[in-house]
């Protein structure tokens, strides 16, 4: 078996084995206070991190580039309150255009 | 939760739909990158399609195929991909008490049980909504992730650069747009802020996708002491 064959298998069975992992996991793990704080935390550092991550980094170096100008389009657009959509085009647009244009 | 009057209730049936909708057609166009570098990472279109269909978890496929085209082992490409994928389960954790599924759905739920689902899902405020929103962005996100990745995979070219789409910028703005719900308080805002100087700080050292995890340290201790 060729390794692009054995990444494909093994990449899935164990992405899919944590997947369902997760869901496997007892209630009562939840029902604790503090778990609960934490767990209500997890998606503020991930989803931040996530957009740092995905901003201001290329592989491994931290660079400033379209992508940074069209996410601070982004919040512009959160902080007027606009509709998901015009958020995620507005972004899109001002980093396809800097990409073509600058 | 106090019940909404009905008319309200079907705006916000309205906008999950149209989160979902967004979030699937923005992150599913993605695909198209995947299917692209994936191919050109010498794995074969059927390789490339099956990696979309039963790893799917973007993170992972691209970190599978990027190990192996830059040399790596199989061994490695899996390693890569599974440590991101230990995110996946951690959304598990959360989504099982809001989904309430068991049998083959829980099979089906599971695999669908990614950043966007858990991202659109957790940002409702209600159970009925997140319910809605997982399932809508985890089955349209499937669904254009998988076309796209045919397309990228096939005409590499065709859809070219996602850089030039503004794809690349799109993501983030997607994530922004659904973590800024969450920050109602003051500390909040703290704990993002050191969220995204932690994840920065490690990008240029670990792994990738280790910067993203790592900060899941953070929300263990703000939140124990909470």
């Amino acid at each position: 078996m060729s390794p692009q064959w054995i990444a494909v298998i093994g990449t899935s069975a164990l992405v899919f084995g944590l997947k369902y992992l997760g869901h496997s996991v007892p209630e009562r793990f939840l029902q604790n206070a503090r778990i609960t704080h934490i767990n209500a935390l997890v998606p503020i550092v991930l989803l931040s991190a996530l957009v740092a991550i995905q901003t201001l980094t290329d592989k491994t170096k931290l660079v400033i580039d379209h992508r940074a100008a069209g996410v601070a389009v982004a919040l512009i657009a959160l902080k007027l309150k606009a509709p998901f959509p015009v958020v995620v085009i507005s972004a899109a647009a001002t980093s396809a255009l800097l990409f073509h244009f600058a | 939760m106090a019940p909404l009057p009905a008319r309200l209730r079907q705006n916000v049936g309205v906008s999950v739909k149209q989160d979902s909708l967004s979030v699937s057609l923005t992150v599913g166009a993605y695909g198209s990158a995947f299917g692209a570098a994936s191919v050109a990472a010498h794995f074969s279109v059927l390789q490339t399609c099956l990696l979309s269909l039963l790893t799917f978890s973007g993170a992972s496929q691209f970190a599978v195929i990027g190990v192996l085209g830059g040399g790596g082992s199989a061994i490695s490409g899996i390693a890569t991909a599974t440590l991101l994928g230990t995110r996946n389960a951690l959304y598990g954790v959360q989504m099982a008490p809001r989904l309430k599924i068991r049998g083959w759905r829980r099979i089906v739920g599971a695999q669908i049980t990614i950043d966007e689902s858990t991202g659109v899902a957790l940002s409702q405020s209600d159970e009925k909504s997140a319910q809605e929103g997982f399932w809508f962005t985890g089955f349209g996100v499937f669904i254009f992730w998988n076309i796209f990745t045919v397309l990228g995979a096939l005409g590499a070219q065709a859809i070219g650069n996602p850089s030039a789409w503004g794809l690349d910028a799109a993501v983030p703005a997607a994530f922004l747009g659904l973590v800024w719900p969450r920050l109602k308080t003051k500390s909040h805002w703290v704990i993002a802020a050191t969220a995204i100087i932690l994840a920065l700080s490690l990008a240029p050292f670990a792994p990738a996708g280790v910067p993203i995890i790592a900060t899941t340290i953070l929300a263990v201790v703000f939140g124990w002491r909470a």
